[in-house]
């Protein structure tokens, strides 16, 4: 049976609806079920799942619906619509007494001394709330998406011309004064300043930097198009500003994706200028100019993170492209899981959550093999191109045409468990995933993966198979999940766990070297 | 408030839109305050922009 409901003038966020929407689903009888505002995009996801009834056709964005398909003789819209209730109240009762005002100025008004507004709702409607932000003086972090560039080249010009941070559209990762914003680690404070336009990198050269006994002064978003000719690296540069005139920041670390050319010169000639070491990581981008500006090039996120902490100390400065553990354990390493594979298991499936981690993955492995992928290296190497299983692919899951209707993989890890289900077979010979926690990401995504892994193996096994699973955690020993918790649950599914995203792709690249051999 | 005055300030953040992000400041104990937020005119994006052009007046 298909039925729908809906309730006039009730708004929820996205997230919280797709969570319940998830925990419905599961429900006994339920087929398929989809709680969500009467956006376009949410009624296209209801048209496309053939659950659009009559009730639906004057549904607005501001208005709540409740479509499911279901089975009639084990499960009723009733108690559907009862567990909706149930997960929404036990929401509100969490924050039940806190004032919640109506409009930004309103809340300005009643929080005495805001300087920082964090902005989260559809894109189509943050421009205006961040424009009138500004213009009261308030900083901005901007994790809403689909904003026009037109309008963040408009926002960004304002901050600037104010002297505020515009962090975003789309910046997922910021920690100011200690406070980590949206998906962000909880680091130690220290002498590292950092701006980034890539969250997941940014993320991993945090907590690289906090393993290494080193802490962040100052870590600011700029939203990953800062860079692009249209913007001219407006966040970037008055974030390095920043950085350059603040007494807590000693080292400054700058992570993106290949800046357009005549950025780069930008920012590389206010680098020139600088008074403190400057480490870039403009992953997979030239080196040349880097080094003529006297600032430090890296070769991986984590090589961004030691070379940070070496001249903060004032070590040596090399690059690190090696491992931790001695050279004969990982050779060990390698021999063992190498002989654990059936000779028809040939292929790497790199299933990834965070985007500029995959895009570290596939940067480093594209080169020595052909690896298929939705962030392919060259066209030809889209994932389209290869139709089938048989192939070395490397995804990353946070992309859009993987969260149409559905949470961010971090934030829900169900994305990733189907593509265990679908994608991992007995031509799989190595399994790479990243694990990213911290506040904003899911509570426990290690445990997640474990489960996935466990349940992979199990099928396998029917085969007479093994399956090889490497790892890395993105996060600390302070963070909500805490590290070594999400560690110790991926070694008990048999996991081999790396102490970063680097040393785990190249241990894989190793054992891949050995298959190919 | 230039950059580098927000450095020296306790942070104070006004979250509009995912409640839990203003659930995780909250179990920080930062200060912070959630923002109802609604679309405004009810998802009309007529009858929002001819409200953002009276708000511009």
């Amino acid at each position: 049976m298909i039925q729908s409901i809906v309730r006039k003038n009730a708004y929820y966020d996205s997230v919280t609806l797709m969570l319940i929407s998830r925990e419905m689903k599961s429900m006994e009888g339920v087929e398929e079920v989809l709680v969500g505002m009467g956006t376009e995009l949410n009624l296209d996801l209801v048209r496309n799942l053939n659950m659009f009834d009559a009730n639906l056709e004057d549904v607005t964005p501001n208005d709540l619906f409740i479509a499911a398909k279901f089975n009639e003789e084990l499960v009723t819209m009733e108690q559907l619509v009862n567990s909706f209730d149930e997960q929404i109240n036990r929401k509100k009762e969490a924050s039940a007494g806190d004032y919640r005002p109506p409009t930004l100025r309103s809340a300005i008004d009643h929080l005495g001394g805001a300087n920082l507004v964090q902005i989260s709702i559809p894109g189509q409607y943050a421009a205006e709330e961040a424009e009138a932000a500004l213009k009261a003086g308030l900083h901005v972090m901007m994790f809403s998406d689909n904003v026009s560039i037109k309008d963040e080249l408009r926002l960004k010009q304002l901050a600037v011309e104010k002297g505020l941070l515009m962090m975003g559209p789309d910046c997922g990762t910021a920690i100011i004064n200690g406070v980590p914003l949206c998906f962000a680690n909880v680091v130690s404070k220290g002498r590292i300043g950092l701006v980034g336009a890539s969250g997941t990198g940014t993320q991993e050269i945090t907590v690289r930097i906090d393993q290494l006994g080193e802490g962040l002064s100052q870590v600011i978003g700029t939203g990953g198009r800062d860079l692009r000719e249209e913007i001219g690296g407006l966040m970037m540069i008055q974030g390095i500003e920043a950085l350059l005139k603040d007494p807590e920041t000693d080292v400054i670390v700058l992570v993106s994706k290949p800046p357009h050319p005549t950025v780069e010169k930008k920012i590389v000639d206010l680098v020139k200028q600088a008074n403190k070491p400057v480490v870039i990581d403009f992953i997979g981008g030239d080196a040349a100019s880097i080094i003529a500006a006297g600032a430090t090039p890296c070769v991986s996120l984590e090589d961004a993170a030691r070379k940070a902490v070496a001249l903060l100390r004032g070590e040596k400065v090399e690059d690190f492209d090696g491992f931790d553990a001695p050279e004969e354990e990982i050779e060990k390493l390698v021999s063992n899981a190498f002989s654990t594979l059936s000779a028809d298991q040939k292929y790497l499936r790199a299933l990834y959550t965070g985007g500029t981690l995959a895009d570290e993955a596939i940067k480093y492995l594209g080169e020595n093999y052909p690896i298929y992928s939705n962030i392919p290296l060259t066209p030809d190497r889209a994932l389209a191109n290869l139709g089938g299983l048989e192939g070395h692919i490397c995804l990353d899951l946070g992309e859009d045409e993987f969260t149409r209707g559905r949470p961010h993989p971090m934030i829900d890890p169900l994305t990733r468990t189907e593509f265990f289900k679908t994608h991992v077979d007995g031509s799989t010979a190595v399994v790479l995933v990243d694990v990213v926690i911290g506040y904003g990401s899911h509570e426990n995504p290690a445990g997640a993966v474990a489960d996935s892994v466990r349940d992979a193996r199990a099928r396998l096994k029917e085969e007479g198979k093994n399956l090889v699973v490497v790892a890395s955690v993105t996060g600390t020993d302070k963070d909500p999940q805490d590290l070594r918790q999400s560690i110790a649950s991926l070694e008990q599914a048999g996991v081999i766990v790396m102490p970063s995203n680097a040393q785990a792709v190249r241990l894989v690249d190793l054992i891949m070297e050995k298959m190919s051999a | 408030m230039s950059v580098n005055e927000l450095f020296k300030k306790e942070l104070k953040v006004i979250n509009m839109g995912l409640e839990s992000f203003y659930e995780e400041l909250r179990s920080q104990d930062v200060e912070t305050i959630h923002v109802d937020w609604k679309p405004a005119a009810g998802g009309d994006k007529k009858m929002a922009s001819l409200l953002g052009r009276l708000k511009g007046l």
